[in-house]
């Protein structure tokens, strides 16, 4: 097994986003680090457009998150409505 | 009833296509041999340019609307650090050695990033990689921009700052960093993919940037936070171009393997040794320290790459030849690099220190097995020759690495106490090396490493002949104002005098 990640900047706009993460992936470990915070999962990561729609009360596009990103890890894969991590072990 | 049809907006992949393929056509007026000449000498055989493709599907348009968004966040926060005397509420003033080294050393190499990636889009023929290639080029010029801007606020207040440009190019330290660029700036395009691309955004750019961050946030340095936020939202694309570039390399034909094998091999290396550097800011130059760097390889090094190369193994690769060096070595180098800084803080535009008592203990704690014994004694010695007046200064020229320039500083990877150092004669000429594989590295290539640009031997060449103080003029170095030791510097003496002024309100 093998860890993907995605780290965001610890801001108001980031806030339902990592709720919406932890939605859609119950078993991913939450790290608040200084400015920041960092999601680890095991081999692989959704992140959906709906769920971001639904806990912010508007409509989103998944290339804003581009805005708050720090950093990742593993293979990604972006359309409209999703984007995931993962990798192939 | 008169209904209006909407029409069906593209979806991600198509919109994608359309701004990046349909950019491509077919020359008619040259031959494609003549319109790229650089692709094939290298040897890596490329047979559809058109399976490369951007994962995040990122077009033109979303990323200039994107780009400027962080723009706008980036100066709103930078005028308000202006405004808010931002360069007062630091942890110490101490702590803008490590900006300093950052912006001597890190900075350029954004530049020269930029410069590497506008001339990569130029030369691979595949529409998608030049898209790719264009953003992380602009990306970089950003970066070297916002850095220099978020620096400048402090330079109207600290010493050191004044002539980075300068000092990239003539001073020793920088040399880690400005050889790796020049390295990888004269290599072919698809060497340069790996080594900016690969290995150093996507193995090791995570140990730069992230701990960095958290150490400027932790030490009050918004300014710091702020640009490497900004540089950092751009470095997961960055990652993701230099991940699916060597994937790409992989699946277009088995010969590849070997050639990029070699070029991880190289680049990891040349890379980690680079990151001393920021082994020594954040184990020594943080007042109030983050993880130690040997945290940060466990979490980025080891548990993140370890990921990625088991992924890569289904292609054939192995993890870096110097990874197993690498891992013993993180009990050293940054307690190594620091004390040869610190033994040589007359040459450096930054200020150095013997940790406090208190820093030492967290050492301690950090590196058990290996800095009260290896350590901590030469750091005592450091401090007791300060104490009798005497303080210890290395005022001999240590030989320099031909490959890295590191002065040969570093450790046999089994035993600490026995400096690594290597020889080879190439054209009856000697050359030193700070270990095995920078020598491998000379070997491979020797007709490109000798004609190394190594500043720190105009020392003894004209017009300097050996003249310390017309080595100093050269470097832009102030002797007593830039250099020397922080407890000593002007930097400590303003810095705590403007603390002082920010409580009270006496007239002088």
């Amino acid at each position: 097994m093998s860890t993907v990640f995605i780290a965001l900047q610890a801001n108001e706009e980031t806030r339902p986003i990592i709720e919406a993460i932890q939605i859609d992936n119950p078993k991913a470990i939450v790290n608040i680090e200084p400015a920041m915070v960092k999601i680890d999962a095991e081999n692989f990561l959704i992140i959906k457009r709906e769920t971001i729609e639904e806990q912010i009360g508007r409509e989103y596009d998944l290339e804003e998150l581009q805005i708050n990103l720090i950093s990742l890890s593993g293979n990604v894969n972006e359309d409209e409505d999703t984007l995931t991590l993962s990798w192939n072990n | 009833m008169d209904m209006k049809v909407k029409q069906k907006k593209l979806n991600k992949k198509e919109k994608y296509t359309v701004q990046t393929r349909d950019l491509g056509w077919e020359p008619t007026y040259q031959s494609k041999d003549k319109i790229f000449p650089y692709v094939e000498y290298e040897g890596i055989k490329i047979h559809d340019w058109d399976k490369w493709e951007d994962p995040f599907r990122l077009s033109m348009d979303s990323y200039w609307k994107y780009q400027a968004e962080k723009e706008r966040k980036y100066y709103a926060i930078l005028d308000s650090f202006a405004q808010t005397n931002g360069h007062l509420n630091l942890t110490s003033a101490r702590y803008l050695s490590a900006i300093k080294i950052f912006q001597q050393a890190i900075t350029p190499g954004e530049y020269a990033a930029h410069k590497g990636f506008a001339r990569a889009g130029r030369e691979f023929p595949g529409a998608g990689t030049q898209v790719a290639c264009q953003m992380q080029s602009i990306d970089e010029i950003r970066h070297a921009q916002t850095q220099v801007h978020g620096v400048s606020n402090y330079n109207k207040y600290y010493n050191g700052f004044h002539d980075f440009t300068q000092q990239r190019d003539r001073i020793w330290y920088t040399s880690l960093a400005r050889s790796f660029f020049d390295d990888a700036t004269s290599a072919g395009p698809f060497e340069f993919m790996i080594a900016i691309g690969f290995s150093f955004e996507y193995v090791l750019t995570n140990l730069l940037f992230v701990p960095f961050m958290s150490g400027a946030a932790y030490n009050g340095d918004i300014a710091s936070v702020t640009f490497g936020f900004s540089a950092q939202s751009d470095e997961a694309r960055h990652m993701t171009l230099g991940l699916e570039c060597i994937k790409f390399m992989l699946e277009q034909d088995p010969d590849n393997l070997p050639i990029v094998q070699g070029w991880i091999d190289k680049w990891f290396w040349r890379g980690i040794r680079l990151l001393s550097l920021v082994g020594s800011m954040m184990d020594y130059m943080l007042p109030k320290k983050v993880m130690s760097w040997k945290e940060a390889w466990q979490i980025y090094g080891v548990e993140n790459g370890g990921a990625l190369f088991n992924d890569l193994a289904r292609y054939g690769i192995r993890p870096p030849k110097g990874w197993e060096d690498a891992d013993k070595a993180m009990d050293h180098v940054s307690h190594q690099l620091m004390l040869g800084l610190h033994q040589w803080n007359f040459g450096t535009s930054f200020h150095t220190d013997v940790p406090t008592e208190e820093e030492m203990d967290w050492l301690s704690a950090k590196y058990p097995d290996t800095f009260d014994k290896y350590y901590r004694p030469r750091w005592n010695f450091m401090k007791e020759q300060a104490e009798k007046g005497k303080p210890f200064k290395n005022m001999g020229l240590p030989k320099l690495c031909q490959v890295c320039q590191s002065p040969g500083l570093y450790t046999e990877p089994d035993d600490p106490t026995m400096l690594c150092h290597r020889e080879t004669v190439f054209e009856n000429e000697k050359y030193q090396f700070c270990s095995d594989h920078c020598m491998d590295i000379f070997n491979n290539e020797p007709e490109k490493y000798v004609q190394a640009y190594l500043p720190m031997n105009q020392l003894f060449q004209a017009p300097l002949y050996g003249d310390l103080n017309a080595w100093m003029d050269w470097v832009s170095l102030r002797d007593g104002v830039d250099n020397g030791d922080y407890e000593l510097s002007e930097d400590k003496k303003n810095f705590d005098k403007w603390r002082n002024d920010v409580k009270s309100n006496s007239v002088d």
